[in-house]
């Protein structure tokens, strides 16, 4: 083989190498950052809780036979059936999974014509409108949900301008309450539920519309229709990315709910540092993540199906 | 010209009675841009019109005021008798077939079709029956089930053409119909569109900016320009007699030969230019032209003759070099460099396979074309 060819056989396999790395970086990214972590969250979840340092047991064991079978029997699903047992849990798991749902419609109403109007809004104002949805995300999340505290406390900015209004005698008890959490909800998650309806609202062809009036269809038929119908992909995947993290959001309800806005997330916050019962808060992360589950492999397929059916 | 042969087509058989579409003295402004600028046009009931000019010469918001899409700002648009003022598009009864055809992705064909006679309130059966008629109509049957992206551009094309055909409109408003097709298919739809208009009868407008397409289906045209419509006619009567060097430029390849005006030789114009100091004989109506105005004697490259020796005769003749030749398989266009610096093109038919002695570039040639051949344009 002549020297070029020999350059040419290690060019080959230089790029076939770089092209086999490309697919492998985030496979890598998911294997260090989320399967590994996970493992060990199972790992603890089977455990026991001890008064130690980490606070469960066994640890893990390492080089030898025995040691590892002792290890091995150490394990149990103890806390899965403390889980299952007590009705917290079951009830917490249910509350999450309804105020996520109420709040994803609520965001849907409020969402869609927000979206609906950016898209429908002069080219040139677009870019500034998108800017206008992130901006909020340029201060801490967590500020962010404390201002409403300011907002909605009974002295709060709410009650001085209603009472300065004189639209209300007594101060609004907001704080503390299921409104003020939906509220924050739908504050903090507008964005993830505006961008995805307005990608697909705006590459709506308005020829579709003037084809749908042409045809004897008045305007709100048109958009029945039409509009809706084309705008399903993008109402899935903005409910999807609400749905999903709201489920086991722990802030917002943390903050600005009270005592009896009962959520997952605040229940596995709870177990952890509060009772320090790592397993049993290890076993609600494991559950929470099995209830989401569900969603993500629904909006994974949709997402597929919009792909394979695009233009 | 009255042969058998002649290129002046027949008009269509107009109704005595009133037009069906008349647009009166229309304007439309878009701010600072004015899109029509007053224009009165009338249009025969089964007519197969044609809206042609360059982009931004007002054809397609004419169209779309006559869809209901925009209204005019002064001027009223008419149809069947009736002012469209104030009818908004889902109740005037034209359908418009769409330059993207603007098919709901959503849909299937069947689905599509079926669309306009939904909003009717029509009942399943008679809905049914009329799709199925449809899709028969423009062959399209095998495709019922089918969603739009799943369709070729031509098959698409159909649809839309369906899709608007289906609540037999009183005229179809089609927006560059044949934009989005390849050449060849082009071709052929250009004539399925014409056959199709003389078999339902239907009124269609179309708006191009393809000349050829608008000459190849057209019974009447109206040439537009900067909002304004310059000349109606036949296909025939607009090529053969432009009224102004932008309709003569616009339709066809055309040569102008600049000069003045020079007097009256019985039934024809005299006009003198650098081209030709001895003058041109171009035949036309005593009217219109004062002597000394400035003018443009505008001949078609194919009614010029190309000839090695002067010709004996009758007619205009003028005298140069080949510059180059284009053989483009069914005809061939000379450019010749005339001695007075000016350029012609002239076209000859490909009549035989191979020539005798072939004309090559450099040589000395004369140009000659009758006086009936050439018109006279002022503007």
């Amino acid at each position: 083989m002549t020297q070029a060819g020999r350059e040419g056989v290690r060019a080959g396999l230089a790029t076939r190498l770089a092209g086999a790395a490309v697919p492998a970086l985030p496979f890598l990214w998911l294997v260090v950052f989320f399967l590994v972590p996970f493992v060990i969250v199972v790992k603890i979840s089977l455990s026991d809780p001890a008064s130690a340092m980490p606070p469960y047991r066994p640890l893990f064991a390492c080089c030898g036979w025995e040691q590892v079978r002792g290890f091995i029997e150490g394990l149990d699903f103890e806390s899965f059936e403390t889980l299952f047992g007590d009705d917290l849990y079951v009830r917490a798991a249910a509350s999450s999974v309804r105020i996520a749902a109420v709040s994803t419609l609520l965001l849907l109403l409020v969402g869609f014509p927000m979206a609906y109007a950016m898209a429908r809004a002069p080219v040139r104002w677009r870019p500034a409108l998108v800017a206008v949805v992130i901006v909020p995300f340029w201060t801490s999340f967590l500020i962010r949900v404390y201002a409403w505290i300011g907002i909605l406390k009974p002295e709060g900015l709410l009650n001085q301008s209603l009472a300065a209004l004189g639209i209300a005698d007594a101060p609004l008890m907001l704080l503390n309450t299921e409104t003020a959490v939906y509220i924050g909800i739908v504050y903090a998650y507008l964005p993830f539920m505006v961008l995805p309806l307005y990608a697909v609202l705006e590459k709506l062809d308005p020829s579709l519309l003037e084809a749908a009036e042409d045809l004897g269809a008045p305007g709100w038929r048109a958009f029945w229709s039409v509009t809706v119908p084309l705008a399903v992909p993008g109402v899935v995947a903005g409910s999807l990315l609400c749905f999903i993290p709201i489920v086991g959001e722990f802030v917002i309800p943390d903050l600005l709910g009270g005592s009896e806005t009962l959520m997952i997330g605040r229940t596995l916050w709870a177990e952890f540092f509060s009772n320090r019962d790592w397993p049993l808060a290890s076993a609600v992360a494991i559950v929470l993540l099995a209830i989401l589950v569900i969603p993500i492999v629904i909006y994974r397929d949709v997402e597929a199906r919009r792909m394979e059916g695009g233009r | 010209m009255s042969d058998l042969l002649s290129p002046v087509r027949e008009m269509p058989t107009r109704s005595a009675n009133s037009p069906l579409i008349r647009f009166e003295r229309v304007a439309k402004r878009f701010g600072e841009v004015t899109a029509v600028d007053g224009v009165s046009l009338d249009i025969q009931e089964g007519e197969f019109f044609c809206l042609l000019g360059p982009s931004g010469c007002g054809k397609t918001t004419l169209m779309r005021m006559l869809a209901g899409f925009e209204e005019p700002d002064s001027g009223r648009v008419v149809l069947g008798g009736e002012d469209l003022a104030g009818t908004p598009p889902h109740r005037r009864p034209v359908n418009m077939m769409f330059q993207s055809y603007a098919l709901f992705p959503h849909l299937t064909v069947t689905a599509n079709i079926a669309f306009g006679l939904k909003q009717e309130g029509r009942r399943k059966a008679e809905i049914a029956e009329r799709v199925a008629e449809m899709l028969r109509l423009v062959q399209l049957e095998p495709c019922a089930t089918r969603y739009p992206h799943q369709l070729s551009g031509g098959q698409r094309q159909r649809v839309a053409l369906a899709r608007a055909l289906a609540k037999r409109p009183k005229v179809l408003l089609l927006d560059e119909p044949l934009g989005a097709l390849d050449r060849k298919l082009r071709e052929e739809t250009q004539f399925e569109l014409k056959e199709m208009q003389a078999r339902l009868g239907t009124t269609f407008l179309v708006v191009t900016h393809d000349q050829q397409e608008a000459m190849a289906m057209a019974d009447r045209i109206a040439v537009m320009d900067r909002g304004r419509v310059v000349q109606v006619g036949s296909p025939s009567e607009i090529y053969e007699a432009p009224v102004s060097r932008f309709v003569a430029q616009f339709l066809g390849d055309v040569n102008l030969l600049e000069g003045r005006v020079r007097g009256r030789e019985g039934e024809l114009w005299v006009v003198e230019g650098p081209a030709a100091p001895e003058g041109l004989l171009v035949e036309g109506a005593e009217t219109g032209l004062a002597q000394g105005q400035e003018v443009a004697v505008a001949v078609r490259p194919e009614k010029m003759v190309l000839h090695r020796e002067p010709p004996t005769g009758w007619g205009n003749l003028l005298s140069g070099e080949v510059a180059d030749l284009s053989y483009l398989g069914d005809w061939s266009v000379v450019r010749v460099r005339l001695d007075t610096g000016e350029t012609v093109r002239v076209s000859r038919q490909n009549a035989t396979r191979s020539v005798q002695a072939p004309i090559a570039r450099r040589e000395r040639v004369y140009v000659s074309f009758r006086p009936d051949a050439a018109v006279v344009l002022a503007p």
